[in-house]
C-alpha cells in the first residue's frame, strides 16, 4: 500500500499546475495528469483566452515564483469603463468609472493572454523535483478506501495517493464518475474571444459595455493590442463566428466604435458556448474539485480563473496545514475545511455574475433606465467605488496566505 | 493480518468503534473540532523543545512520545505520521484492539497498550514527549497522576496537558452548553468539581518537578465554527507545556 505521491491531479490547464506547485510549496509530492499532449500546450493558438487576474491571482503566481515570467506579457489595468449601450446607440449618460489609483494595494488586475499564463506554469512544473508531470495521461478510474485513493491510468498505472485533486474543467468527467450533482443552466450566450491590434494607444483602460445581447469588453493587452470578449446570442454568435475576418472586424467596429482608430485581427478567432454549472459538492472521500470543475461561472467579470486559483490556494493550504500537524491529508476533515471555505465564496459570486448577466443583457425599456442610475449611483462614492474594486480585485472573504503573497 | 486469534465478531465490533472514532461528524465529533488546535499546539512546543523544524516531512523521527489517554488514536497516529515513535496508552481496555485495528490500516506503526501512567513509569519507561490531553480532569488524584507523568519524561522532554478550567464560565460552556445544550459530550462526561484552575495545574506541575514554559486557551468561536489558539482567554478549554529540567 506504499504511495506514488501526496496528491494526484487531474487536469494540465492553469489551476492544476498551479495547485501542483502550490502543493510542492509544501513540500508535498504531486502527479500531475494531462489528458492532453504536451504539444497542445504548449502551441501558443490552443486557447486563445486573455485573463483579468486580480491582485490576488498575481501574489499568488509571485509567492510560486511564476510571475517574473508572466509580467512581461502582463497589462496593468489603469482604468475601468463601465457602460450601458445599444449598437449604433450612443452610449447612455450614466456609466461607471474605476480609476485604480484610487486603491492603496495597487493595482487591481492585469490582463494576461492564457498562452504566456500556460508556458509559465508549464515551465515552473518542469524546474520542480516534486511534481511528476504525466502527459498524455488519462484517468479512467478511481477508487477510494480507508487510507488513500487509487486512480487508474489510460496506460493501465495504478496510481495512489492520499488525495485526488479534479482540476478537469467545467464538464469534469471525475465530478461525474464520483456521482457529484450539478446545478446550472445554459446561458443561450456563447462567448466569441479574438485579440486586435489597433492604431491608438488603449493607455491602460479597460472596457466594458452591456449590450442587449450580452456584456462586451474590451481588455488591454501589451502594446497596441486588445483582448475582445463578447457574448451574444448562441444563434446570433454562430453567424459572427462563421464570418470571413473582414465582415467580422466590421461586427466588431459597429459594437466598438471608433475609439482606437483602426483596428485588425491579430490572431485567431474562438467561440466558447456559456453556461453555469455549479458542483453540489466540492469534495467526496479522498476527492477535491477545483476551479471550473467546481462551478462554471459566466465570464461577465472575468472572475473565472481568479476563483479558481483561490480554490487552488485554499486547497493547499488546507492539506499542507494538515500534513504538518501529522494529520492524514485526505481525510474527510481536511477536506471539509476546504469545502466549508470555497464553496460559499463561489457560489455567491457565481450568482452574483449571473444576476448582473441577466439584469443588463436585455434592452427591457423600464429595466434599462434604473440599472443606468443604480449603476452610476453605486459607483458615484469612492468608498463604493473601492469596495467593487476590493471585490474584482480578490481582496474580500478569508484569503488564503499565497493570495495574501504569504508562502504556505 | 495477526488478528485471526481474534472471534470474527469482536473484529465486527472493533471495526464499527474505530469508525466511530473516526467519524468527524460522528460521537466523537468534538474531539474532530479541537483536534486540529492541539495538535497545532501539540507540534510547535514539541519542535520548538527539541530543536525541529516543524515544515520537515517527518519531524519527529528519532522521538519517542507518548500519548495517554489514547482513545482511538486521534493523536498517536499523527505523531506517527510526523516521523515519531509512538506509544499510545489507555485505560479503558476496549479501545486499544480499536486503535491498532485503525493504525494498521492506515498503514502505521503504532505501540498501543492497555496501561496506565504508573504502571509505565514503574517499569522505566522513558519518552521525549508526552501528550496528556483532557485526562488530568479525569483522574482521582492529579497530584500522584502528574508525578507519574513527570517520571516518564527524559530529562529535557517535553509535556502537553490540557484540561478545562473551573469557573462559572466552564460550567456554563463545558457542562450546560456541552453537554445538555448542544449534546456534543454525553451527560456526566465532566464533573465541574475535578475541572482545575491554571495556577493549580501550574502548582502540580512544579510540585511534580516541571518547569512551566508556555500555556494558552483554546477557545470556540461560534461564527466560525471552529476552535484556535489565543494567547489570553484561558477561561475554559486551555493547554500548557512544562518541561524536565536537564540538571
Amino acid at each position: 500500500m506504499s504511495k506514488d505521491a501526496d496528491v494526484i491531479i487531474v487536469g494540465g490547464g492553469l489551476n492544476g499546475p498551479a495547485l501542483a506547485l502550490a502543493l510542492a510549496q509544501g513540500g508535498l509530492r504531486t502527479i500531475l495528469c494531462d489528458a492532453l499532449p504536451p504539444e497542445t500546450r504548449a502551441d501558443p493558438e490552443f486557447d486563445g483566452r486573455a485573463y483579468a487576474l486580480s491582485l490576488g491571482s498575481r501574489r499568488m503566481l509571485e509567492a510560486l515564483g511564476v510571475w517574473p515570467r508572466v509580467a512581461p506579457h502582463a497589462q496593468i489595468v489603469r482604468e475601468v469603463t463601465v457602460t450601458d449601450a445599444r449598437p449604433g446607440a450612443a452610449p447612455s449618460p450614466f456609466f461607471a468609472h474605476f480609476d485604480h489609483a484610487e486603491m492603496d494595494e495597487g493595482p487591481v488586475s492585469q490582463i494576461v493572454e492564457d498562452r504566456f499564463l500556460r508556458a509559465a506554469l508549464l515551465e515552473a512544473m518542469a524546474r520542480e523535483p516534486l511534481i511528476d508531470h504525466r502527459a498524455p495521461a488519462r484517468v479512467t478510474g478511481f477508487a477510494a478506501d480507508d487510507a488513500g485513493i487509487e486512480a487508474r491510468l489510460d496506460d493501465g498505472t495504478a496510481l495512489r495517493a492520499d488525495l485526488l485533486a479534479a482540476c478537469d474543467g467545467r464538464d469534469s468527467p471525475i465530478a461525474r464518475a464520483a456521482g457529484v450533482n450539478r446545478v446550472g443552466w445554459d446561458y443561450g450566450q456563447s462567448g466569441l474571444v479574438c485579440a486586435i491590434e489597433h492604431e491608438r494607444p488603449h493607455g491602460g483602460r479597460a472596457w466594458q459595455q452591456f449590450l442587449p445581447a450580452g456584456p462586451f469588453a474590451v481588455l488591454p493587452l501589451p502594446g497596441d493590442r486588445s483582448s475582445i470578449v463578447w457574448s451574444e446570442r448562441r444563434d446570433e454568435a454562430a453567424r459572427i463566428a462563421a464570418l470571413p475576418d473582414a465582415a467580422y472586424l466590421d461586427e466588431l467596429r459597429a459594437r466598438m466604435g471608433g475609439f482606437l482608430g483602426r483596428i485588425a485581427l491579430a490572431g485567431k478567432r474562438y467561440a466558447y458556448p456559456l453556461r453555469l454549472s455549479l458542483a453540489e459538492e466540492y469534495v467526496r472521500p479522498r476527492l477535491a474539485l477545483v476551479g471550473d470543475a467546481a462551478h462554471g461561472v459566466h465570464p461577465i467579470a472575468g472572475q473565472g480563473l481568479n476563483l479558481g486559483l483561490k480554490d487552488a490556494a485554499a486547497l493547499a493550504q488546507v492539506v499542507v496545514e494538515a500534513r504538518r500537524r501529522g494529520e492524514d491529508a485526505g481525510s474527510f476533515a481536511a477536506l471539509e475545511r476546504y469545502q466549508r471555505w470555497r464553496r460559499f465564496d463561489d457560489t455567491l459570486a457565481a450568482f452574483g455574475f449571473d444576476l448582473t448577466n441577466r439584469l443588463f443583457s436585455n434592452d427591457d425599456p423600464l429595466l434599462r433606465p434604473a440599472r443606468d442610475v443604480g449603476m452610476a449611483l453605486a459607483t458615484a462614492f469612492a468608498p463604493a467605488r473601492r469596495f467593487f474594486m476590493r471585490q474584482a480585485a480578490g481582496l474580500s472573504g478569508e484569503l488564503p496566505r499565497l493570495m495574501e503573497g504569504r508562502p504556505l | 493480518m495477526t488478528v485471526n486469534t481474534v472471534d470474527p465478531a469482536e473484529v465486527a465490533k472493533f471495526e464499527a468503534m474505530a469508525a466511530e472514532w473516526w467519524d468527524p461528524n460522528g460521537k466523537f465529533k468534538p474531539l474532530h473540532m479541537l483536534n486540529p488546535c492541539r495538535l497545532d499546539y501539540a507540534v510547535a512546543q514539541i519542535a520548538a523543545q527539541h530543536g525541529r523544524d516543524p515544515d520537515a516531512p517527518r519531524p519527529f523521527e528519532g522521538l519517542r512520545i507518548l500519548d495517554i489517554g489514547c482513545g482511538g488514536g486521534l493523536l498517536s497516529e499523527p505523531m506517527a505520521r510526523l516521523g515519531a515513535q509512538v506509544v499510545g496508552a489507555d485505560a479503558a481496555e476496549r479501545n486499544i484492539p480499536v486503535a491498532r485495528l485503525h493504525a494498521r490500516r492506515m498503514g502505521l506503526e503504532i505501540d498501543y497498550r492497555h496501561t496506565t501512567a504508573e504502571a509505565l513509569a514503574e517499569a522505566g519507561e522513558r519518552f521525549d514527549a508526552i501528550l496528556n490531553m483532557e485526562v488530568v480532569e479525569h483522574v482521582p488524584d492529579p497530584q500522584a497522576y502528574l508525578d507519574a507523568c513527570a517520571t516518564l519524561l527524559r530529562p529535557g522532554g517535553v509535556m502537553i496537558c490540557s484540561t478545562i478550567n473551573r469557573n462559572p464560565k466552564s460550567f456554563l460552556f463545558a457542562i450546560i452548553g456541552a453537554e445538555h445544550v448542544m449534546r456534543w459530550l454525553p451527560r456526566g462526561t465532566h464533573e465541574w468539581s475535578r475541572f482545575i484552575t491554571p495556577d493549580e495545574l501550574a502548582a502540580h506541575l512544579a510540585r511534580a518537578g516541571l518547569r512551566l514554559v508556555d500555556r494558552k486557551g483554546f477557545v470556540f468561536d461560534p461564527l466560525r465554527w471552529s476552535w484556535s489558539i489565543s494567547a489570553r482567554d484561558l477561561s475554559v478549554n486551555y493547554v500548557t507545556a512544562s518541561v524536565k529540567p536537564t540538571a
